[in-house]
């Protein structure tokens, strides 16, 4: 590991209790929701990650508790480094406190979080869906929602399955 | 409109959206106007609402998702391989770049190695792609502002491109040529001279885009010091690409943290610290004579020998071997019904785009499928300064402006 990832590493680890992990060369911290904040705080200013590369979830439903990882990677152009940041979460309504405050291209990137996973981020400024429409239901990429299908209709429940639609009628 | 149709046609309703637009909205002091979904200079189906005073812009909402495909869901029903070809859909001026970057994240996550050849090819073929994408955007970035002949000529030289990724994969835009391990199959004969005949031509042509638009007294008012983003600004939105390098950071993943042989190549990065729109159109200039340049020493030590790995757990055998080894067989049939597994882990790619970092997390729990997969799109990141540096510009500023950050809206909306 590079030294001065090594020195985040540890500070981290020492002022949060971080768990390390590592796989093939990259380097990945595992974090308690509540200091997610300070912790990016931390990696900004004393150890110059400037840019946050990404923000996004994984779910683990339903095999492993906790469900869900929101996963973090920033980027130091300064020491040319990348570190990635991952954070547990539980309950079918999971709550992360927002990183806006030290990364501003994290308001889109919770919106998706919101919207695609149903996982709130408290303190965001404009929290409403992006990507898909205003009034959709459910959160398409949770591992309990279904990819998109057809129902087979034969002419004893064609009925039943057309009133069951939300679209496409004909 | 009766009852009925007007509540299923209604919008999100004036109170969810009432704290992005100013007071004076509100008191009816300035108005409120929407632009695209279907609008010529949005490059695509890009909706604005824009809060107006008189023609100066106060405040821009962008309001993406119309072209949302769920192409992450998609990939995670999808064998890797499978996979593969759902991902030139995402920025669709960019396919190799984006079959690039996934099959990194795969070869990153199954340790596999890339042959040289498959490696310069990959090179030869991502600059091509860069240019392709710059000619698209200089020729609709310059009819924004009135210049049409640039256009025709951009898309001229386009054709040139294309006609080379259709020889190589037998398709135009979409060929998913880089596969896992290597590429699908190595380039016809007639590949080489068709790249020096390209490289011989252009350069003379990126003199005449020049001599249209560097000097065009048009050009340069409505393109300096137009929507200036400070390097601070810029850093703190987490903005890449040529927008970074406009405002005077020299950051390029090619130089910093090279992939597929980048390191032997040698060119510059661009930059510019003025961070207006004009910095942002010499950077992108620059960017394309220097992309001629690397494909220039990529064609010229083009090596020899084998266009895919050999490790038969994840790449399929040749051909010819099928009719004379049992294991060839039992490895094509493994590979196209059940897929390969690589172990369970998880990987970020990320490779310089036209527009920026371009970024796959492929995470895999040790299955056939990827059980996620995320694009980080420069594009969705780069967006997000709209509003930043459009405050108090005039509307047909502003059409600069989207065209300055180069958006694709396959790539916002994924």
């Amino acid at each position: 590991m590079d030294e001065h990832l090594q020195s985040a590493v540890d500070a981290l680890k020492e002022r949060f209790a971080a768990q390390v992990s590592e796989f093939r060369g990259e380097v990945s911290l595992i974090l308690v929701p509540e200091c997610i904040v300070d912790a990016c705080r931390a990696l900004h200013d004393e150890f110059s990650f400037e840019l946050l590369s990404e923000e996004t979830a994984v779910d683990y439903w339903p095999q492993e508790t906790p469900r869900f990882h929101v996963v973090y990677r920033v980027r130091s152009l300064r020491d040319n480094l990348i570190l990635g940041l991952r954070v547990p979460l539980n309950g079918i309504t999971p709550v992360i406190p927002s990183i806006v405050e030290v990364y501003k291209n994290a308001n889109w990137f919770e919106r998706e979080l919101w919207d695609m996973f149903g996982i709130r981020a408290e303190g965001h400024p404009d929290l409403r869906r992006i990507l898909m429409p205003y009034d959709w239901e459910g959160h398409p990429l949770r591992k309990d929602y279904p990819l998109g299908y057809e129902e087979v209709a034969f002419s004893f429940n064609q009925k039943e399955i057309d009133d069951r639609k939300p679209f496409a009628k004909e | 409109m009766d009852q009925q149709s007007a509540a299923t046609l209604s919008e999100a309703s004036l109170d969810e959206i009432k704290h992005l637009v100013s007071n004076r909205a509100i008191e009816g002091d300035t108005v409120l106007l929407n632009m695209g979904p279907q609008h010529p200079s949005t490059h695509g189906v890009l909706r604005l609402l824009l809060e107006l005073d008189g023609e100066t812009v106060i405040n821009v909402i962008p309001d993406v998702g119309y072209l949302h495909t769920g192409i992450e869901k998609n990939m995670e029903a999808k064998t890797y391989t499978k996979a593969a070809v759902m991902t030139d859909r995402i920025d669709y001026l960019n396919t190799v770049g984006n079959n690039l970057v996934y099959c990194l994240a795969v070869e990153k996550l199954a340790d596999l190695d890339v042959p040289p050849r498959a490696q310069a090819i990959r090179v030869i073929l991502t600059e091509l792609q860069r240019i392709a994408s710059h000619l698209v955007w200089l020729g609709t970035h310059a009819l924004d502002l009135g210049a049409m002949s640039v256009f025709l000529y951009c898309f001229r030289e386009r054709e040139f491109i294309l006609d080379i990724l259709e020889m190589c994969s037998g398709q135009r835009m979409m060929g998913t040529y880089i596969r896992p391990g290597g590429l699908w199959r190595d380039v016809p004969v007639e590949f080489e001279a068709a790249v020096r005949n390209f490289l011989k031509i252009f350069p003379a042509r990126i003199d005449e885009y020049d001599a249209l638009l560097t000097k065009n007294a048009i050009f340069l008012v409505r393109t300096q010091k137009i929507g200036v983003l400070s390097p601070e600004d810029a850093l703190s939105w987490g903005v890449t690409g040529p927008p970074l390098r406009g405002s005077g950071v020299a950051h390029d993943l090619r130089k910093s943290q090279p992939y597929s042989g980048y390191e032997q190549y040698d060119f510059i990065v661009p930059t510019r610290t003025e961070g207006d729109t004009y910095a942002r159109y010499m950077v992108r200039m620059e960017e394309m004579r220097q992309s001629v340049r690397i494909v220039q020493q990529a064609i010229d030590k083009l090596p020899y020998g084998p266009v895919r790995s050999n490790n038969r757990k994840y790449v399929s055998p040749p051909r010819a071997e099928l009719a004379t080894s049992m294991e060839a067989v039992i490895h094509h049939f493994k590979l196209w019904t059940e897929g390969f597994t690589p172990p369970k882990g998880s990987v970020y790619a990320a490779v310089e785009s036209p527009r920026g970092e371009l970024g796959v997390y492929l995470e895999s729990d040790g299955s056939p499928k990827p059980y996620r997969v995320h694009w980080r799109t420069p594009s969705f990141v780069n967006m997000q300064i709209l509003p930043l540096i459009s405050k108090g510009v005039l509307v047909a500023d502003l059409v600069a402006l989207i065209g300055t950050i180069d958006i694709v809206l396959g790539d916002v909306d994924r």
